[in-house]
Parts: structure tokens; sequence; C-alpha cells
């Protein structure tokens, strides 16, 4: 099996390794303009937040795949994982703001120790959508985990599963042999339980994103192309699909640049730049919670360690006016939610 | 690609600035180019794949850096996109074949 890029103490490793080569090369000299330089040019303001609405945890590192475009380098091998006290502090800040979900991302979030507990505390405290984000396969993997899709259902969990195509080959070749069949299966379960059918409240959501170095088409072509081929193939139904860019960080800028593509995808994402999309990106509603209850705009600022620009970036110390304040930190990365029709953790987003 | 080639990659990217030098023409040109590739009797997949079978046709590598890419991002499969070529490559070396019926027409005529 691959291993993270932290196993490997590859060079790219490092946040800080990967946002200095953000922003050098087509960069600084004047091939392309910086994320900031291209809102200044168009006369778009700054990014700030609208209502809070959304708080994403990321539950820890470790996942049981290794998936080629991870923008979190999980794996097997990593070991970080949130603390109970983070977790308790996520729940009363739900229960104190006007938060309506919450977003259970990783690694897998399911192999948190926690996970059972930390659902069902958080729909006895009545938030509204709970959305798990599941790579499938932990579901099949073993005992521990092959009855969580009836823990899902009873619970009214919103299961939001990687599935980037409704082919054996790529999907593999982006996730790992024996990827698709096992998420096939998966699928199967949930369906069988009453996920993704239209006369249900157990919403399941498929995500998309491209296997390699080229950008999401349509959302909506996808979706009809996703449901045509699982339906026919294996019987299969979802709700929606989220189409995603990948953003040019962690496991998938290293393949950016061992393919000799990143120049070329920067351009692409740069071309692509769509304004409209500025003021639905994800960071104007959402926050993202490390596993060591640091604060950050969005998962990807996480990953680069992009601090929040608040004088309080931890969650013991969060402070609501404050963060409704603050400008939300950018970099070239970001062109990867502008791009085209836009790309969110909810899919396109114009 | 190396610079001293006739075709250069990056110039895909420049294609837009024709309108420089003949801004109505120019216009003229990308407004038609995007009305004909919008959905309409045939999907706008089903175009996308014709695009890619003329573009190996009219051997073009812009085209078909272009409309490669155009597949990959609508979830083509390389299979369809393999098909496709290979419907063009029919039709041309079928447009050369075809010539030998006027071969085989003059040579009968010409011969006792």
């Amino acid at each position: 099996m691959k291993q993270s890029l932290v196993a490997r103490s590859s060079p790219l490793a490092t946040a800080k390794a990967q946002l200095a080569l953000l922003s050098e090369g087509v960069f600084t000299n004047g091939t392309l303009p910086s994320f900031s330089e291209q809102l200044q040019q168009r006369g778009i303001p700054p990014l700030t937040p609208k209502a809070l609405e959304i708080l994403q945890l990321n539950l820890g590192y470790m996942c049981n795949q290794v998936c080629a475009h991870c923008h979190v380098d999980a794996g097997p091998d990593r070991k970080e994982k949130m603390s109970r006290a983070t977790l308790e502090k996520c729940l009363a800040i739900v229960e104190q703001t006007d938060v309506h979900t919450l977003d259970l991302t990783g690694g897998a979030p399911e192999m948190h120790p926690d996970f059972r507990w930390f659902v069902q505390e958080a729909k006895q405290r009545g938030i509204q959508d709970l959305i798990v984000r599941s790579n499938l396969t932990i579901l099949r993997a073993n005992k521990t985990y092959r009855e969580l899709p009836e823990f899902f259902a009873e619970q009214g969990v919103h299961v939001v599963s990687s599935l980037p195509y409704y082919k054996r080959e790529k999907t593999d070749r982006q996730r790992g042999d024996g990827v698709f069949n096992q998420s096939i299966d998966a699928l199967k379960v949930l369906n069988a339980l009453g996920y993704g059918k239209l006369n249900t409240e157990l919403q399941l959501d498929l995500v998309y994103n491209p296997s390699g170095a080229f950008l999401p088409g349509d959302q909506a072509a996808l979706e009809q192309d996703f449901k045509k081929a699982l339906g026919e193939d294996f019987g299969i139904v979802f709700n929606r699909l989220f189409a995603l860019t990948n953003l040019p960080i962690s496991r998938f800028l290293e393949y950016l640049l061992a393919s000799e593509n990143y120049e070329d995808y920067m351009h692409a994402l740069v071309d692509a730049f769509n304004p409209a999309a500025v003021a639905n990106v994800m960071c104007t509603n959402t926050l993202s919670v490390s596993y060591d209850g640091y604060l950050y705009d969005c998962d990807f600022n996480q990953m680069l360690g992009l601090p929040i620009a608040t004088r309080s970036q931890h969650i013991d110390t969060f402070d609501a006016a404050e963060l409704a304040q603050r400008s939300i930190r950018v970099s070239q990365h970001c062109y990867g939610c502008t791009a085209g029709s836009g790309s969110s953790c909810q899919g396109a987003v114009t | 690609m190396k610079k001293n080639s006739y075709y250069q990659a990056e110039d895909l990217r420049k294609f837009k600035n024709i309108t420089d030098w003949s801004p109505e023409l120019g216009k003229k040109f990308f407004d038609y180019y995007q009305s004909v590739f919008e959905e309409g009797a045939l999907s706008a997949r089903e175009k996308s794949l014709i695009a890619l079978a003329v573009s190996h046709v009219v051997h073009c590598p812009y085209c078909i850096d272009a409309y490669t890419q155009d597949g990959l991002q609508r979830g083509i499969a390389k299979e369809e996109m393999m098909e496709a070529v290979h419907v063009g490559a029919a039709i041309q070396s079928g447009a050369t074949l075809v010539h030998g019926v006027q071969m085989m027409g003059i040579h009968d005529k010409l011969s006792l």
C-alpha cells in the first residue's frame, strides 16, 4: 500500500513547503496573478464571512485508504485524532450558535474511537444536518464498521460518499485497488436501508472529483451520467452528485509536480476563474476545526497551516463576534474553489 | 514541445487573442463556436465526441488537446474517445478508398 507524504518524509510533507511552492514561480514571474491580485484587478473586495452555518470537523487523519489526490495526506499511518474535550467543545458551540450543520470529515471519520458517541450526542442536541464524509470502503472494512450503515440510518445521518467515477478502472487508480467494488457493495447496503431514494429523509450524496489534472465538467450533466450508469449497471440510486475540483495541495500537488502538469493546471484554474463563484465559496459560511482544536477558514487552509485571522485561534476560546469580523485568509489554492462553476464540499457554488 | 516547432502548446491558451487583430470577425467566430457546442438536438457530450473525431481527421493538435480535456471533464471514458477517433479514421480511410471506384471506372473505360 502507498504511504502518506509524512510517512515517506516527502519534501512536500510540510504545509510550509506547499505554501512556498504556491507562492512562487508562475505567481511571482508575472505569468499569473496571485489570488489576491486577481480579486483586486476585478474590483472584488477581500473575502469576509457571512453568517456561520456549518462547522466542519476534521476528526483525524487516520484512514483505511491512501488516495492519490488526498489533500489531507491521510492514511493508515496517520494517528492524529480529535480529543473528547474538543468534541465536547464543538457540541457546545453548536448549541450556542446558529450552526445548523455538522460536517464530519477526516481521514475516515468513522475510525475515530468516539465517532458513534459524538453522532448520538449531536443528534440528541438537535443538529439539523449531520454529514459524515464516508469513503464507503470503511463501511465494509471489518466487523467494527460493518454495522455502521444501520447506525447511520437510525441516527438519520446524511452520508456524503466519495466515488470519483462510475467505472472500476478510474476509481481504483485514484483510490486504490478494490475500492470500486467495495464502494459499490457499501452503496447497495445503504440503498437497502432506504438511503438515496426519492421519498426518504436518508440523504445519500456522492462526491465526484476528477481523476487527474483536469477540471470537473458540468455538475448536473455528470450527475445524470452517474445516475444512469450506476442505476443500469448496479441498481444503485443516490440523491445528488457534488462535483469538486482537486485543489493543488498535498498529495495532489505532488502528483501535479511529478506528472509535470503543475503549471498547466494552475493556468487552467486561473483561466477558469469565475467572479460569480467568489461570493459563495464555502469559507464564507463554514468554519473548519482541526483535530487539535484550531480554527481555520476551510479544510484546505487547515492543511496548509494558514491560521485564521483572529486573535483567538482555538475552539477553547471561540469568539463568534470576533470571527464574524475577520478577513478570510487566501492563497493560490483558492483558485480551486472559484474555477468554472466553483467548488465546495457541497459541490458547485453557482 | 520544442520552442522551434511550428506548433506551441501554449498557443491554445492564446486562441482568444485572434480577436485582437479583427475584433468583429473574431467575436462573430467565437459567438458562433459557442452556440454550436450548446445543448441542442445533440447533447453537448455528443458534440464533444464529434469534435474529438474531427480534430483527428483535420490533424489539429490544438483541437485534440482541447477536446481530450473536454472529454475528461465531461467524464467521457477513454473507450468512447477511442471509438470516436476510429469513426473519424474510418471515414477518412473510406474517403480515400471510395475513390478507387473512380479508378476502376477509368481503368475499365480505357481498357479493351
